[in-house]
């Protein structure tokens, strides 16, 4: 145990431990949404976030993020943002559709619907893994290669962006990390009044509390699902986009650690609960930061699995209780 | 299923039937030897592709209990699986050197032990949270060995025991050649031959056999248990928890029973893995591979221990046979996951009872709506 590092560095584990957590809790909110929902572990949600990345990475590389500075460079960055948001959602809405519907439709066996999520987040992965090849049949390597090799050689936009540092009361802290943490916890809390406030939030309250009487009550409920995944991919995308600003790297199996780590966020915090999303990424977050810098970086994910297993056996509904329909949602 | 062969079938007299299962079973045997030409793999040793098919088939039983009778969704059957492998590794080689045979009934227990001591906690919580920490389960397994290095650490355990052989050395008691396949001939082949009963490195055929056989004998129990009362309250439990508490079945008892149960089959299966490779890393125990386990399972026919069978080929042979497609393995079988599901919720081969229940379900609709019973499936 490391007790000399980890209590001189406490404050600036604990801000790199929250900007994680963030980031996980955004990723934890289309699981959460999903299944207060449906009732369904949306498995492939962790592609829905890896296309992000991706989306990131290529529109920063394309506009030249390099070489841009100021005002410039602030465009280039929501344009990456917007991108991401965009092909998450767009890929969330395929999933929907392709891999849900059909058996949502015919009331198949939950476990099926799993399988069925799984097969879909592999087809998902391999199709970024082999985007080189299929690029190739369609002869779009010629056109597309100065993008083609930039992204392929390291998958990574390092040095693109400057990551300035600044200090508060002799604690170094990286801008970076606030802009995750700031931008996060906006998202979090709008999304949290969306769902609260407007009509299309309550229709989704609605359905996850009794699908049937919400559809007597006048809620279509495929269009519901339908804007549920829309609102998780938008938010994976968010996501995406600032684990990409702190990290820099990706690549096509990115998704699968970060899913299973945000699922777990979702759990820990109480599925089916926007604010249990937040509480349970931020708490993982920090307990991984924490823990990684008192025994060691290599039992990083270990904490997080051990931290879920003992929450759930104190308490069996997460941090804050389940479900999206209760009043507190 | 086509129902007018099924009926004749069941209608043969009992001797007969014995035969053409004794038939089937020595077809099996044969398989690495006879090399048919379609059904080998021509990229791979194909008798170490019919072991890792008897050792899913083997992990795909024992999850089948879990799963499919008493309806517990795990996550993490591979850290029952890499219980038994390890266990083995260090009995035999890495800490001490045991002999084989005693080695795997050791580790057979410890993994039942680790079902029992992750069960007792936690088959108290909802579905979908044993699945999630079923999964943190596996997980921290695989972590905690990679970060250990009493375990091996990264770079794993090699030299592990393998099985006595019988016979003599180095050529057994008799020696068994393989078919060969050339341009529409088929021929002895008396250089590539297996030897009676030799476990070494080059040779995967006796792997085979002893795997096959402990397939064949979880098959016996698997039916003795499923016809006992045990398999009736696993049934009971998955269908109705509170109904089957109230006809007093002791639900938590017999659900400790089924986890203890499949990460005994898992050890077992991951004993044998461990001996076959003779050198295992933490990679063989990646999360993947309880995903494809459980993929194994409900393609199959979640229940139904035959289709469970089927499933644990698909997973297991598939992605061999087309190894020439290397790239593109993984893709297809996504894409094959996703059609199956969306085409056939119930899995290739459903159980008896659940295609009964479906039927008398859709009747009993039919009767209750006349001719909109359709309607009421849930929009």
């Amino acid at each position: 145990m490391n007790f000399d590092f980890f209590f001189s560095n406490l404050p600036e584990l604990t801000i790199t431990g929250l900007a994680f957590g963030a980031i996980y809790a955004l990723i934890a909110l289309g699981y959460t949404m999903v299944y207060g929902v449906l009732q369904l572990i949306n498995f492939a949600h962790s592609e829905v976030f890896m296309y992000g990345t991706f989306a990131t990475l290529w529109v920063v590389m394309a506009l030249g993020a390099a070489d841009a500075d100021g005002v410039q460079l602030i465009a280039i960055l929501i344009a990456a943002l917007l991108a991401a948001m965009a092909l998450s959602a767009l890929i969330a809405l395929a999933l929907e559709r392709v891999a849900y519907r059909p058996l949502i439709k015919r009331d198949a066996p939950r476990l099926i619907a799993l399988i069925s999520a799984i097969g879909a987040s592999f087809v998902l992965a391999e199709l970024m893994g082999l985007r080189d090849r299929i690029a190739g049949w369609l002869h779009l390597d010629d056109n597309l290669s100065e993008y083609v090799r930039k992204a392929k050689i390291n998958n990574s936009m390092a040095g693109a962006i400057e990551k300035p540092r600044f200090e508060v009361a002799g604690v170094s802290i990286s801008s970076i990390d606030v802009i995750v943490i700031v931008a996060a916890i906006g998202m979090m809390i709008l999304l949290d009044q969306f769902v609260r406030r407007s009509r299309l939030g309550k229709g989704i309250r609605a359905t996850a509390q009794d699908p049937e009487t919400a559809a007597l009550m006048g809620v279509n409920p495929t269009r519901t699902i339908q804007y549920t995944f829309l609102i998780g991919g938008l938010m994976a995308g968010v996501a995406a986009f600032l684990y990409m600003l702190k990290l820099d790297a990706t690549n096509y199996q990115v998704g699968f650690l970060l899913g299973v780590k945000a699922f777990t966020a979702a759990v820990l915090g109480g599925i089916g609960n926007l604010r249990g999303a937040l509480l349970g990424g931020l708490v993982l977050g920090v307990a991984e930061n924490w823990g990684q810098a008192l025994i060691g970086s290599q039992w990083r994910d270990v904490i997080a699995f051990v931290l879920l297993v003992l929450i759930l056996l104190v308490r069996p509904t997460g941090l804050l209780g389940e479900s999206l329909g209760k009043a507190r949602a | 299923m086509n129902t007018g062969l099924k009926s004749k079938v069941t209608s043969l007299p009992k001797p007969v039937k014995i035969l053409i299962w004794l038939l089937l079973a020595l077809l099996a045997y044969a398989l690495p030897l006879l090399e048919p030409p379609i059904l080998s793999t021509p990229d791979s040793d194909f008798a170490s592709v019919l072991f890792t098919v008897s050792i899913y088939c083997l992990v795909a039983l024992g999850l089948n209990i879990v799963v499919g009778y008493a309806g517990l969704l795990d996550l993490g059957y591979v850290g029952f699986y890499a219980i038994g492998a390890y266990t083995v590794a260090i009995l035999t080689s890495f800490h001490a050197s045991w002999p084989l045979l005693l080695a795997i009934p050791v580790g057979v227990v410890a993994a039942m032990v680790s079902g029992i001591i992750l069960g007792a906690p936690t088959l108290r919580v909802r579905g979908d949270y044993l699945a999630i920490v079923t999964l943190g389960f596996g997980e921290i397994i695989r972590l905690v060995v990679l970060n250990t290095e009493w375990l091996g650490a990264s770079k794993g355990i090699n030299n592990i025991g393998r099985p006595p052989n019988v016979g003599d050395a180095p050529d057994g008691l008799f020696e068994l050649p393989h078919l060969f396949w050339g341009n529409g001939t088929v021929l002895l082949d008396t250089k590539d031959t297996t030897k009676f009963l030799i476990f070494g490195y080059s040779d995967a055929v006796p792997f085979y056999w002893v795997a096959l056989t402990a397939v064949i004998v979880v098959l016996f129990a698997d039916r003795l248990i499923k016809n006992s009362r045990v398999g009736r309250a696993w049934e009971a439990t998955r269908e109705d928890e509170d109904a089957a508490e109230l006809m007093g079945v002791p639900t938590f008892k017999f659900k400790l029973l089924a986890f203890a149960t499949g990460a005994f089959v898992g050890g077992l299966a991951g004993g044998l893995f461990a001996t076959q490779q003779s050198f295992i890393n933490p990679q063989s125990f990646l999360l993947l591979f309880s995903i494809l386990y459980l993929a194994a399972v409900v393609v199959g026919g979640q229940g139904n221990r035959w289709g469970v069978l089927i499933g644990a080929f698909l997973v297991a042979y598939l992605p061999e046979r087309f190894r020439g497609f290397e790239d593109f393995r993984v893709l297809a079988f996504g894409l094959a996951l996703v059609l199956l599901a969306t085409l056939r919720p119930q899995g290739l081969l459903p159980p008896r009872r659940t295609v009964r229940a479906k039927q008398l379900e859709q009747e009993l609709d039919e009767l209750e709506e006349g001719a909109g019973g359709e309607e009421t499936a849930r929009a």
